[in-house]
């Protein structure tokens, strides 16, 4: 009797209550998810509907002294892509390269930014020109994830002027995103790469901003405002340089295409950099958004080297520039008074043993000098005694002293240390005397050089010994005044002065007076003259290995009694101090007259 | 005993009505995203399907009992016709609608005419009522079982060469609600089921040696149990099941399990069913309390949701309406099976009773399997939840059953639940 109506009845309760059982359990694992795991869910939902968009940061505006503009940000655009994955990427590209032109590289370089943050839209045109703009936007319906986004772009207004000082921005590179200097950046972002760009890249870069635009499943922004709030960027603070852009401009034109070589002006008195420039130069300009192939081929294979600071890289022999650096270690150990005639007349050349060292005047005009004298003719023949009085280690501890072995530590990346014979001065002095044997006996091979030979050398500022022109630049700038240099610096106010060496004040006044006569009648540079203003300074040559391409060099500050300006100027290859003299007193002379008539910022 | 003159069962059909709208309403919403889809204006169609349905559930209600019983026969053999024409080359095709990628369309001359394995679950039922209500005493073995076997295993096996894991399963759980109606023992059921549990407890050795020590006990000393040859079948099947399978499964390439599981389940999908899941859960859970707001839905509107005016049509519930309205939807749907089980109860006849049983059977199956997959407790088969999902056949087919109940109702409605004797 299976369908007694008990029996059935009975079953149509079991099963009512499995249903209600059933149903229960249904209703708790909602409750589970819905309400006790809520917050967790609604987490995942925003992540697959709200994309980040970074909004990049403003960099900080460079000025120079007079507030006159020296880098500034200009509107441009930016394209780029959010893309699931590489394949979606690709495919994107493949889109765009129908209405715009993607070489092979850049589409490389879009898949590697995509790689290296695959959560951020991968940038595709950093600085898009405006037809790419136009062309994309009317196509928009065919590229999910594009995302066009105004962007503030870097612009130098002085282009090639400013770009040794300024450097310039450009992307992240992927050895720079593993470097632990740059902590935080992420792929696609601009960096600072050279000079003040690069040096104060942590400050100018401000803080990037971010905005939510709303995808569907396969990336594409479905709604671009208004999602969320967002969170704006904050510009990067400005940055006031000591710059003088008008010398700037100034020394920029005084190069023009035909020379090569680096200037740094400076402010004696506080270490301010007025100017500094290397030539040629390059157009910073031209790598913001990317540097095209053909430029940068160009900029590299230059023999030239417009990539290269000449200013605070290159090394070149000071030559008789160093001349004033074997007189202040000279009078500084008392081997030599004032108005002293050395023992042998210059006759056109020096003899030392049975090899004759040869005076730069070879007729032996200079005959029997006094430091003044030999500062003005540049006499190698006096300073060959001198530097054998005062014998090699003893010049090499005093140029030590002087701060020719150290970078002058001007706030721009990559200085070159210059090159000088080491000795660490805090050594007992027949320790100092192995070190500096053994470096010789490595440069030059054991029983190759004799040190007295060696002093004759460095005496005149040859042998193992080669400068870079700031640091040139900051020992005249301790001549102009008291001893005391600071640190050269392009940002910030006067920087702690450092003693260099320490002179009585008539032993200054008397180089001061010596290096006047450099410019005046007798002088090596007697054609540099400023009407009406003293102006003191030293030429040099330093030999090449092409005796034919010798450098040129004029250190120099003028007014000689209350220096204003220190300017180091150096002219590669076939030029002679006398010409660097000529541009230095250019420089000089304008700053002078242009200080006079416009009034300074900083008193 | 009084008898009433037949009534209309108005509760159940406004049940059906009040989940017909439900779900008319949440099609709409899955049709509402941000970029326009082909599934934006199915609502309409479904309106019409809706209104056939009733038109269907009015006519069939107004058969008679007898009409009804005479029909199984007839309709049973043209559903397997049906079914066997699916596996004819050009007839069955696959594609959009529910069960995607199986070939349970039937197609003339490239018209889609219907899915037949929707008709076939309610042709199922009344051939097996008509078995089973033959029965005066209830089968008390397997031999005795010989024919709802056959019954429902022909259509069965129909149906898994068409890929369709979801009409499979609806099956095997009408078959076993029917025969628990029949009074058929529990410990008979577990038997019939013992291999397919052994295959799944397989995973582990040390359960399944469990189990298939329970399960010699029952073989041994349950009151109803097996002649010995049914006991040595069933264990000989058990042993195939959980020790044979496993090690088989095992020695086959990976790229041959995916290719079997996707042969059983198209829904199978290593690389984006993990991906389907978890877009659902996380539709179902930022839902909360009252959801994202009916069309606002976050998850359904920018397209992370597979299927959602079809298989996952409960996941927009679930965004949209959170907590309460899936608390509400899922009482609506429990109400319904409860009404059609009390159908079942009160029903003058066995075929009757059995009919109206293997009905709410049917829709509890497509409801917990349906709901279990949006929060993974279940497969992702292609299996439409009824009266929400989208789709033409089985909404038909859902309200055909609504009239039949209507009919089997109006023939009970006033009888006791219980005869006291």
């Amino acid at each position: 009797m299976t369908w007694h109506p008990n029996k059935v009845a009975q079953r149509g309760r079991y099963a009512s209550v499995a249903l209600i059982v059933l149903f229960a359990a249904l209703v708790g694992r909602f409750f589970s998810m819905q309400v006790l795991q809520h917050a967790q869910y609604v987490l995942q939902s925003d992540k697959n509907r709200l994309n980040e968009v970074p909004i990049p940061a403003p960099r900080g505006m460079i000025y120079d002294r007079n507030r006159e503009i020296i880098a500034e940000n200009v509107p441009g655009y930016t394209v780029s892509i959010l893309a699931p994955r590489a394949d979606s990427l690709r495919a994107v590209l493949a889109r765009v390269g129908r209405f715009v032109l993607i070489t092979p590289q850049e589409s490389a370089a879009v898949v590697r930014r995509h790689r290296d943050a695959i959560n951020r839209p991968t940038v595709l045109f950093s600085d898009a020109p405006f037809s790419v703009v136009s062309s994309l936007e009317e196509h928009r319906v065919d590229f999910p994830g594009l995302i066009i986004q105004s962007t503030p772009k870097r612009h130098y207004p002085d282009s090639t002027i400013v770009g040794s000082v300024v450097g310039y921005t450009s992307e992240i590179s992927e050895s720079e995103l593993a470097d632990t200097a740059y902590r935080g950046y992420k792929s696609g972002q601009q960096i600072g790469k050279e000079g003040l760009e690069a040096q104060y890249e942590s400050v100018l870069r401000g803080a990037e901003g971010s905005r939510f635009v709303e995808v569907d499943a396969t990336q594409r922004v479905v709604r671009d405002a208004g999602v969320r709030a967002e969170l704006a960027p904050v510009p990067g603070p400005e940055l006031v340089t000591n710059i003088d852009i008008r010398l700037q401009r100034f020394v920029a034109n005084l190069f023009a295409d035909s020379l090569i070589g680096g200037v740094v002006a400076l402010e004696p008195s506080t270490g301010k950099v007025l100017a500094l420039y290397s030539a040629p130069s390059y157009d910073p300009n031209r790598f913001i958004g990317g540097v095209s192939h053909e430029y940068y081929d160009k900029l590299m294979k230059d023999p030239r080297a417009p990539m290269y600071n000449k200013a605070i890289r290159g090394q070149y022999a000071p030559g008789s520039t160093w001349k004033l650096a074997t007189a202040v270690i000279a009078l500084e150990q008392g081997v030599v008074k004032l108005d002293e005639t050395m023992p042998q007349r210059c006759d056109g050349g020096y003899q030392l043993g049975n090899r004759r060292f040869r005076c730069w005047e070879h007729t032996g005009v200079h005959g029997f000098q006094t430091l003044r004298g030999a500062i003005a003719t540049s006499c190698d023949v006096y300073f060959y005694q001198l530097g054998l009085r005062l014998t090699l280690s003893n010049l090499v501890a005093g140029g030590r002293k002087l701060l020719f072995g150290d970078r002058t530590g001007i706030d721009l990346p990559a200085e070159n240390r210059p090159i000088f014979p080491p000795m660490n001065l805090a050594d007992a002095p027949a320790k100092r005397d192995s070190v500096m044997r053994a470096y010789y006996n490595r440069t030059f091979g054991r029983g190759n050089w004799s040190a007295s030979a060696e002093a004759l050398n460095v005496a005149i500022g040859q042998g193992a010994n080669s400068q870079t022109v700031v640091s040139l630049a900051r020992f005249y700038s301790a001549l102009a005044t008291d001893g005391e240099a600071s640190r050269p610096h392009i940002v910030g106010d006067s920087a702690e002065r450092t003693r260099v060496f320490t002179l009585t004040d008539e032993q200054l006044t008397y180089l001061r007076k010596a290096m006047v006569s450099v410019t005046q009648g007798g002088g090596t540079a007697a054609a540099s003259a400023i009407q009406g203003v003293e102006f003191a300074g030293k030429t040099g040559t330093a030999q090449t290995v092409d005796p034919t391409h010798d450098h040129g060099w004029f250190v120099g500050f003028a007014p000689a009694s209350d220096p204003k300006i220190v300017v180091a100027v150096l002219l590669e290859f076939g030029q002679h101090g006398p010409r660097a003299a000529r541009i230095a007193k250019s420089i000089v002379e304008f700053y002078l007259k242009q200080a006079v008539t416009a009034p300074q910022v900083d008193g | 005993m009084q008898r009433a003159r037949p009534t209309t069962d108005w509760q159940l059909i406004g049940i059906a009505c009040v989940l017909s709208v439900f779900g008319l309403l949440m099609v709409y919403s899955a049709g509402q995203v941000e970029r326009t889809q082909a599934f934006e204006h199915l609502w309409r169609k479904q309106l019409v399907w809706i209104v056939a349905g009733v038109t269907g559930a009015y006519l069939v209600s107004r058969a008679s009992q007898r009409f009804l019983e005479w029909v199984a026969v007839p309709a049973y053999v043209l559903a397997l016709v049906l079914l066997t024409a699916l596996l004819i080359k050009g007839v069955g095709t696959g594609g959009a609608g529910s069960a995607k990628s199986t070939q349970s369309w039937l197609t003339v001359a490239g018209y889609r005419i219907g899915q037949p394995s929707e008709f076939a679950k309610v042709a199922v039922v009344m051939m097996l009522a008509k078995v089973v209500s033959t029965w005066r005493e209830a089968a008390d073995s397997l031999r005795d079982l010989w024919k709802p076997i056959v019954v429902v295993g022909i259509p069965w096996a129909l149906i898994i060469l068409q890929h369709d894991l979801g009409t499979s399963m609806v099956l095997v759980g009408i078959f076993f609600a029917m025969l628990y109606w029949g009074g058929v023992s529990w410990t008979l059921l577990l038997l019939l089921a013992s291999p397919a549990i052994s295959l799944i407890l397989a995973f582990s050795t040390g359960i399944w040696g469990a189990w298939f020590l329970i399960l010699l006990a029952i073989i041994v000393w349950a009151p109803k149990r097996p002649y010995v040859v049914e006991g040595v079948v069933i264990v000989f099947a058990n042993v195939v099941m959980g020790v044979v399978a496993p090690v088989l499964w095992n020695k086959i390439q990976p790229y041959q399990r995916d290719r079997l599981l996707s042969f059983i389940n198209p829904a199978f999908d290593p690389k984006n069913a993990g991906y389907h899941l978890l877009q659902s859960q996380v539709a179902i859970g930022s839902g909360g309390w009252a959801g994202k707001g009916f069309t606002l839905g976050t998850q359904k509107r920018l397209l992370f949701l597979p299927e959602q005016h079809t298989d996952f049509i409960f996941t927009v519930i679930g965004e949209e309406l959170g907590f309460i309205g899936i608390t509400l939807a899922l009482a609506i749907l429990c109400v319904l099976l409860l009404r059609t089980v009390r159908i079942a109860m009160r029903s003058l006849d066995p075929f009757s009773g059995l009919v109206a049983f293997g009905l709410a059977a049917a829709w509890c199956v497509h409801i917990a399997v349906n709901v279990g997959m949006t929060v993974g407790l279940m497969p992702i088969t292609g299996i439409p939840l009824p009266f929400f999902s989208y789709g033409g056949s089985f909404m038909l087919v859902c309200w055909i059953a609504v009239g039949i109940l209507v009919r089997i109702s109006a023939s009970g409605r006033g009888r006791a639940d219980m005869l006291a004797i």
